[in-house]
């Protein structure tokens, strides 16, 4: 029986959370359908932590789905990038789910929770699968169940604010203009080499040499792909679905979904393509580079005059994004290492901060800026929550932020990038004036005197704390995480053909 | 002794301690063992660095003991310790935290073995000091505060900058003796001279230190500038540019403090004054001189506490430190007087006093360098000093004209505190062998000689007698016409003038820039506001339409790359 789960790891990671989720829709009754949301996200989490033991040393788990052999049939292919990446989202789901209980009980409807519950599982197993899979097709399917349960899950957050209506329509749209875009740039590909799985694609493309074909397949994946990574110009859809969004779903998907676009990015890019050396660095320094440093300050600046605590987090997501490609964007074995660890860390600590915006959804009823008065002294817990995912977001040491800026400079000095190297830190002092408003709101105002806010329940303080925890665990003990990240990043440039520097 | 990380795991565990115990005078005596037990901690160890270990890569050490470290970490901890006794009537937990947490990073710091620790716990004075300036609670002290706090968090990226460049550049992170150069180096030197309050880079200093509380003052005052001092000590000895940067700023606060009438911004110009006197210890670099800065540093950080302790006491009964407000408060407060002049006198140089057996260990290294200019100079500033430390703050605060004010003694502990001080002062003046030995080189010296003394005694009389001139002849700032003391040297007036003059031209430049700047700022905050603000085109919410249109560009521009 053992052997039998072991076997199939790679597929019952996806499968599970796939079945569970109708049960919770027949069900539909709210306390069982968490139950059932929650006990399948520790079992993808038990697992995730199983692929990610057997793939650390280097390994590559190669799963061939029904038994059919790899060209023709599905391949889910498990090497350390993933594994990493399967564990950071399932790891959110383990945490978010405790917290939804009562956050979710107080914003959703009775009625609707059930299928709440279902589109959660859906989306966890598009995110899941987007990750596991070797068959490029495939991540295309599963990009659209989770972008289809995504929309579904923002859209619930109606009963808080009629705005998130239009929010999850705009955000189909835009999301739907992307996949259609990478799925065309997937046209592109199959045309070109006649073969749909990810390592086949890669051979064949060295086989076949360069050519313009492959060139405008690349480009159209790339647009499809920023899109959904809300790459600055294309962050459009973010701002409104993440703000009216549940606070459950903006703490999951603000964590799990644009890291696992970046993974899909940094797969396709470096573990498919193998264009000539040139090709792709006009690309990522022409292109990508000037939009990172762009969105680093671009979408900052935002941040610091917003009104709205979720609206603010979400630019600075924007932001942060900015720093991943702007690692993608180097080339360089450091530079994929400090995007992949940014992955995590950035997913911890967005997740520490979107729980606490949701608390105080819960507590006061808004996340206006304005209404956040005095909350240092009604919700020390809360609160001091806050501080510890600000600091991290503005890269202080002891915390995640600062390890992942660490290697993001290191990166751009090995290439003697200075000025990008001076903007990254420049970039971290804006976001120390947004974090510092937040902080001066909580902690040097006296409430209001009628305020009937009180602490946040326990079931949401928890697992915000384990995450506020994990975000100086994980700063001060970062040969954890980094050693994950560069073997990712070696893994991912061993694979890959082109000529690295 | 058991293992134990660094002292400032000490002061930084009391310091989560203390919210929980009852506010009173429990709380009190359990802090006031902190200082004793971080001492405890450093005092027994040998030389050498413990809590050593790697960490991504890098050698960090938490604690390194040797004898420049453990002077530095001495007299913190006794600072630690007055201000706390001085601070018995306060019962805002937010000052006690804040004060403990700063000392803490300060000794901390001074343990550091390596720039990454360094650099943590040179932010943690910055993020824990400010709340000294905020504790006042007034809008000013707000602004104040968030003032001092850039500039010292901008102190810290700086220095954090020049770590990561140090660090690609020589592969490691230590803490040592470097050469001005690099980008690294200047990125680090630059990083101590904001907190050392570097002429131009010295504005925060006065800024803060006299909008902080009565005890606040007492606090920020021994910590922040000496910590600079010790970390240029360390880095860089003998850089010679630190000579003349010193000898900048021994001279250019006396002018400012002459005219100032606010009896704590006199203080925290002397505070930048007798900074300038380190700096060119640390600039000569020889052992003399580097034993001077460490030895001045100590004596400096006893009288420049015992001096704002008085003042503080003052204000903390009157309600005010204006020079023009206060007078004849030695009739009710006898005590508080007397060790204001004790620490005027230290800080004067007065033989038997402490300053004097610091200050002329730097002034004679300087002589034997054959930098005579800045011997001269210091030689100047001496005079300075006494004449406005030395002179006004007792006389215009205790003496002068009678402001009919009539406050009563200083509270006991206050007393307390200061009479520990003014004992450390006098002591270290009359028997300076003990501090001697702490210093970190062996250098045969004795400061009382007949040449010293005679020296430091003419400089001493002549700048009393310019005082009574400027006071007499109605040129001294705060106009206090109630010295009687014939005199009529015409020639005398010239300088006073000529002072006037410069301080008036000084002043209107800096605010020409200061509102040049202002208005580019301004200006500039508004443009990212049109842009970047709720309404801005960056941050509205656009329809679909523009999305796709984008991603047109986008995709145009990759395009368009596979043609070039």
């Amino acid at each position: 029986m053992i052997d039998l789960i072991a076997k199939n790891l790679p597929a019952l990671q996806v499968v599970i959370p796939l079945m569970a989720a109708p049960v919770c829709a027949i069900f539909n009754r709210s306390r069982l359908a968490w139950l059932i949301a929650f006990v399948v996200a520790i079992a993808s989490f038990a697992m995730s932590v199983a692929l990610l033991g057997q793939t650390l040393d280097g390994g590559i788990i190669s799963y061939h789905l029904g038994g059919w052999a790899p060209p023709i049939g599905i391949e889910y292919r498990v090497d350390v990038l993933n594994a990493f990446v399967l564990l950071i989202v399932s790891g959110i789901a383990v945490v978010t789910l405790p917290y939804a209980a009562k956050s979710v009980a107080q914003e959703i409807p009775r009625e609707k929770q059930g299928f709440f519950y279902t589109a959660f599982l859906l989306c966890l197993t598009g995110l899941l699968g987007v990750t596991i899979t070797g068959d490029a097709f495939n991540v295309f399917v599963f990009l659209e169940i989770s972008s289809l349960s995504t929309y579904a899950l923002v859209a619930t957050g109606a009963e808080r604010n009629r705005r998130a209506l239009t929010a999850a329509y705009n955000y189909l749209i835009m999301g739907t203009v992307g996949a259609t875009f990478f799925v065309i740039g997937l046209g592109l590909l199959y045309m070109a080499t006649g073969t749909l799985n990810m390592a086949d694609l890669a051979h064949q493309i060295t086989l076949r040499g360069d050519t313009r074909m492959l060139h405008m397949g690349f480009a159209f994946v790339l647009v499809g792909i920023g899109l959904k990574l809300a790459m600055f110009p294309l962050h459009l859809w973010l701002p409104n679905a993440y703000t009216f969004a549940p606070s459950a779903v903006s703490v999951f998907i603000s964590a799990t979904s644009t890291k696992v676009a970046v993974y899909v990015l940094l797969r396709f890019m470096f573990g498919i393509f193998g264009f000539d050396y040139a090709y792709q660095q006009s690309t990522l320094q022409y292109v990508l580079l000037p939009l990172a440093l762009l969105a680093m300050f671009a979408a900052s600046l935002v941040a610091v005059f917003q009104t709205d605590l979720k609206r603010m987090l979400a630019y600075s997501s924007i932001a942060q994004v900015g720093y991943m490609l702007l690692g993608t964007a180097f080339m360089t074995q450091t530079g994929v290492m400090a995007t992949v660890i940014h992955l995590f860390n950035h997913a911890v600590t967005k997740a520490t901060l979107f729980m606490v915006a949701g608390a105080f959804v819960y507590s006061v009823g808004s996340s206006k800026i304005s209404e956040l008065k005095g909350l240092g002294r009604i919700m020390p817990w809360t609160s001091a929550a806050f501080v510890v995912g600000g600091l991290s977001l503005i890269g202080i040491p002891l915390t995640v932020g600062f390890v992942s800026k660490w290697y993001l400079v290191q990166a751009a000095l090995e290439l003697g990038w200075w000025p990008v190297a001076a903007a990254i830190v420049l970039s971290s002092l804006i976001a120390i004036a947004y974090v510092w408003r937040i902080v001066e709101m909580l902690y040097l105002h006296s409430p209001s005197p009628d305020t009937k806010a009180k602490e946040a329940p326990l079931s949401m303080l928890v697992p915000m704390w384990i995450l506020a925890a994990a975000t100086v665990y994980f700063g001060t003990h970062a040969a954890l995480t980094s050693a994950a990240a560069s073997r990712a990043a070696s893994t991912l440039i061993s694979t890959s053909n082109i000529i690295w520097q | 002794m058991p293992e134990i990380l660094t002292p400032a795991a000490i002061y930084i565990a009391a310091a989560l301690l203390v919210p929980f115990l009852p506010n009173g005078r429990a709380r009190q005596l359990f802090m006031l063992l902190v200082p004793v037990a971080g001492v405890a901690v450093f005092w027994t160890l040998p030389e050498g660095t413990y809590a050593s270990f790697n960490a991504m890569g890098m050698h960090i050490g938490l604690m390194r003991v040797d004898a420049l470290s453990r002077i530095f970490g001495l007299i913190f901890s006794i600072a630690a310790f007055l201000s706390i006794i001085y601070a018995w009537h306060v019962r805002d937990t937010v000052q006690q935290v804040a004060a403990l947490l700063y000392a803490g990073a300060a000794i901390g710091a001074v343990f550091a073995s390596d720039l990454v620790t360094l650099f943590v716990f040179w932010e943690l004075t910055a993020i824990t000091s400010v709340f000294l300036v905020w504790a006042r609670r007034t809008e000013g002290a707000y602004a104040t505060g968030m003032r001092y706090l850039v500039i010292q968090v901008f102190s810290g990226v700086l220095l954090l900058a020049g770590t990561v460049l140090q660090y690609r550049e020589t592969g490691s992170i230590a803490f040592e003796t470097m050469t001005l150069g690099s980008p690294a180096t200047i990125c680090i030197f630059i990083a101590f001279g904001i907190k050392c309050a570097f002429p131009l880079l010295h504005n925060w200093l006065q800024d803060a230190y006299p909008a902080a509380t009565v005890t606040g003052s007492v606090v920020l005052s021994a910590f922040t500038t000496k910590l600079a001092v010790y970390a240029l000590a360390r880095g860089f000895p003998g850089t010679e540019i630190l000579i003349y940067i010193g000898a900048v700023m021994t001279l250019f606060p006396i002018f400012y403090a002459v005219i100032e009438n606010d009896l704590r911004r006199v203080l925290a110009y002397s505070l930048n004054n007798q900074l300038g006197f380190m700096v060119v210890g640390v600039g000569i670099g020889t052992p003399l001189a580097l034993n001077g800065t460490a030895a001045h540093a100590f004596c400096h950080i006893l009288y420049k506490a015992l001096l704002f302790m008085s003042v503080g006491a003052v204000l903390f009964r009157t309600g005010t430190a204006k020079g023009s407000e206060l007078g004849g408060l030695y009739k009710t407060m006898p005590l508080t007087m007397l060790f204001c002049v004790v620490g005027a006198a230290s800080i004067s140089a007065f033989p038997l006093f402490s300053g004097f057996i610091s200050k002329s260990l730097i002034v004679s290294a300087s002589a034997d360098q054959g930098h005579y200019v800045v011997w001269l100079i210091l030689l100047f500033a001496s005079a300075g000093v006494f004449h406005h430390s030395g002179i006004k703050i007792p006389y215009f605060a205790f003496f002068a004209h009678d402001s009919g004010k009539r406050p009563k003694e200083a509270p006991t502990h206050m007393l307390i505190a200061m009479g520990i001080t003014a004992a450390l002062c006098i002591g270290i003046g009359v028997y300076p062998a003990p501090l001697y030995s702490l210093l970190p080189f062996d250098v045969t010296y004795h400061p009382y000689t007949t040449g010293h003394v005679i020296t430091q005694l003419q400089l001493l009389f002549f700048s009393a007698l310019a005082f009574t001139v400027l006071m007499k002849t109605g040129v001294y700032p705060p106009e206090l016409r109630s010295v009687n003391l014939d005199t009529d040297w015409i020639y005398r007036r010239m300088l006073p003038v000529i002072m006037g003059f410069l301080s008036a031209m000084v002043g209107a430049i800096w605010r020409g820039l200061s509102q040049f700047t202002e208005y580019y700022i301004t200006s500039f905050i508004r443009g990212i506001y049109a842009t970047h603000g709720p309404h801005g085109p960056l941050a509205r919410t656009w329809p679909s339409g523009s999305m796709v249109l984008w991603v047109a560009v986008i995709l145009g521009m990759t395009v368009l790359l596979t043609y070039v």
